[in-house]
């Protein structure tokens, strides 16, 4: 009995993983293209998950059905956020980058608790308390077809990157900046697209979050650190690193929540944190730098 | 005091010194509220000094710095409460252990050559760390707070710091006077010097011989033993400690705005910048408060900061040095 246990947690662990390896693709991806840390993501995500719980409330629009809707408005606005607020501070000094990220975080902060409220709310979908048993192994439907359509973006990303003209012309300009200029790439355009991608992936995580969890205007910071930990876990600026460090954190948290205090599988991430960095610097799948 | 004073304007020395004396007399003339955001505006100077110490000399960036006057804010309020042990010693634990945290955290990033961002999230990971972890002593009081006895506010105590505002008022005052000279012979000293020098071009200082690990050490040991000393003050200002609003980034964050806005790597822009921010809060405060709407006050806030960094990215002070002519000559700005 003890074995099912532990073997139920992981899988609902790398279930959720899956998705906190999507937020992190739009951390990863934006970080390795533009140089950038977004220290507005999590409030970005939340944003998401606004957005996701107004077209659930009014429109009865399922938050997996959403997802599309949800990704193509938040496009939008990191197109519109890289090209006229970000790219330039692309030359100052790396806190000054960071400080006003966090303006922004804190200004999207302040403009979610203006129209929602400070209060917790969540989208409760007709298959919320359903679930499937597979063998020994008893899954909740809500978390399966979240970590799947996590699975089925994130695949869509990788896709792009890989196959699409616009996707290689982006990971040239990640590449080598001046050779991208060089050979006549419109980088501007393209560093646009860029942090719309990113901020796209947000909004598709956002969207499948709501399933497991409510949204209020505060969750955006703890969302941050938790991308953090992910994506110097897998690796700055790797992809797949975004994906593998999710998972792992995901079904590592909740293997340490049952086993010690769920409080503290926090510190157990930043812990598993602090051991890549002094092991690994460059994260699991990074490359590493000079 | 002839290093102190060598190169600076005499007009600047003027206006330092009446900037001082006014400072020293406030007291006397404003109200308790009014003094009670001096006090909060000379912490955030005296804080935003230190960290500036770090990046603004030596050019490493810590996100973290909350972790430190934690650290220093617990140790001492633990011995006060524990064993009633007076801050003025309670502050040499405080600072040992600030430093000695500090130097585990550079040591593990320096040594293993982790720089600019990553060595960032490594000091907010420490913070976020150390807060959990606080979270659950119960011998620090845990998620529950932490609190001093509350003080008499009539007798002044200066040993076991428990007395009036005024009182506090002071303390700041000199501990900030005395960073503030403290950074000056630093900045001008040749530790200082070398630090410019890691902070400009690392690998050209280290060619031409400079011990980066020494020097950035040093920095950061120094960094985080001033703001340990800030700690123990703030614990005795405010009487109570809770995790959450001590180790936090956002607290971080809170500490480190000032000196950007005011300008990083200057002398004067921590504190330039705490007399601009925290002022600015406060009559935020007072404009928003009639209009009942939750979250407007940080709008105005978040959109003055990005306004800030986007119109003025090298703060603000070298600008109005420049526009008052309080500039040393040409090359020798420190």
């Amino acid at each position: 009995m003890p074995a099912d246990i532990y073997l139920n947690v992981a899988v609902s662990g790398i279930l959720t993983g899956l998705i906190y390896g999507l937020s992190t693709l739009g951390l990863s991806v934006i970080f390795g293209v533009i140089r950038i840390v977004n220290f507005a993501h999590g409030e970005i995500m939340v944003v998401g998950m606004f957005v996701t719980l107004v077209l659930f409330r009014h429109l009865g629009i399922d938050p997996l059905l959403s997802i599309p809707i949800v990704a193509a408005a938040l496009f939008g606005f990191g197109f519109v956020l890289q090209d006229w607020v970000v790219r330039r501070v692309a030359h100052l000094a790396d806190h000054m980058q960071f400080l006003l990220m966090a303006a922004v975080a804190v200004i999207l902060i302040s403009v979610c608790l203006m129209l929602f409220g400070p209060d917790a709310q969540g989208a409760q979908v007709g298959y919320a308390y359903d679930s499937l048993s597979i063998g020994p192994l008893i899954v909740d439907k809500v978390r399966l077809y979240a970590g799947l359509a996590a699975l089925v973006v994130a695949a869509a990303l990788f896709a792009f990157f890989r196959y699409a003209a616009t996707g290689k012309a982006i990971r040239a300009c990640g590449d080598n900046y001046l050779g991208a200029q060089v050979v006549g790439l419109n980088v501007r355009r393209l560093f646009a697209l860029t942090f719309g991608i990113g901020t796209a992936c947000l909004g598709a995580a956002g969207a499948i979050l709501l399933l497991l969890i409510d949204v209020h205007p505060y969750l955006g910071p703890p969302l941050t650190l938790l991308a953090f930990i992910i994506v110097i876990v897998g690796g700055m600026g790797s992809l797949p690193g975004a994906m593998l460090g999710g998972v792992l954190i995901g079904a590592s948290e909740a293997i340490a929540g049952l086993l010690l205090q769920p409080s503290l599988k926090s510190a157990f991430s930043f812990g598993l944190l602090i051991l890549v960095l002094l092991v690994r610097p460059q994260g699991l799948l990074g490359k590493a730098t000079q | 005091m002839n290093r102190l004073i060598k190169g600076v304007r005499p007009r600047a020395l003027v206006l330092l010194a009446v900037f001082a004396a006014a400072l020293v007399i406030a007291p006397l003339f404003v109200s308790s509220y009014v003094l009670s955001v001096l006090i909060i505006v000379l912490y955030f100077a005296y804080v935003g000094q230190a960290w500036n110490l770090m990046i603004g000399f030596a050019g490493q960036l810590s996100l973290g710095h909350a972790l430190f006057v934690g650290i220093g804010a617990y140790t001492s309020a633990a011995l006060f409460i524990h064993f009633g042990i007076a801050p003025w010693i309670g502050m040499f634990a405080a600072v040992a252990l600030s430093v000695l945290t500090g130097c585990i955290i550079g040591y593990l990033g320096f040594r293993f050559s982790i720089r600019g961002v990553y060595f960032a999230l490594l000091t907010i990971a420490f913070a976020e760390f150390v807060l959990v972890i606080v979270d659950h002593i119960p011998w620090l009081g845990s998620t529950g707070g932490f609190f001093l006895p509350v003080a008499n506010r009539d007798r002044i105590d200066l040993f076991n710091l428990r007395g009036s505002q005024i009182m506090f008022y002071y303390v700041i005052l000199a501990l900030t006077a005395a960073a503030l000279v403290l950074c000056r012979l630093l900045l001008n000293s040749k530790l200082g010097l070398y630090w410019q020098a890691i902070r400009e071009d690392q690998e050209s200082a280290e060619a031409i011989g400079v011990h980066l690990f020494r020097y950035k050490m040093i920095a950061v040991a120094i960094s985080s033993g001033l703001t340990g000393i800030a700690g123990v003050w703030y614990a005795f200002y405010y009487n109570n400690l809770f995790p959450e609003t001590t180790f936090s980034t956002a607290k971080s964050i809170e500490l480190i705005l000032g000196t950007v806005v005011g300008g990083v790597g200057t002398l004067f822009g921590p504190i330039l910048g705490a007399f601009i921010l925290t002022p600015l809060g406060e009559v935020l405060t007072h404009l928003t408060e009639g209009m009942k709407i939750d979250g407007i006050k940080s709008f105005f806030w978040g959109v003055c900061v990005a306004a800030i960094v986007l119109f003025r990215p090298t703060g603000l002070w070298p600008w109005i040095s420049a526009l008052f002519g309080l500039d040393p000559r040409r090359g020798d700005k420190p």
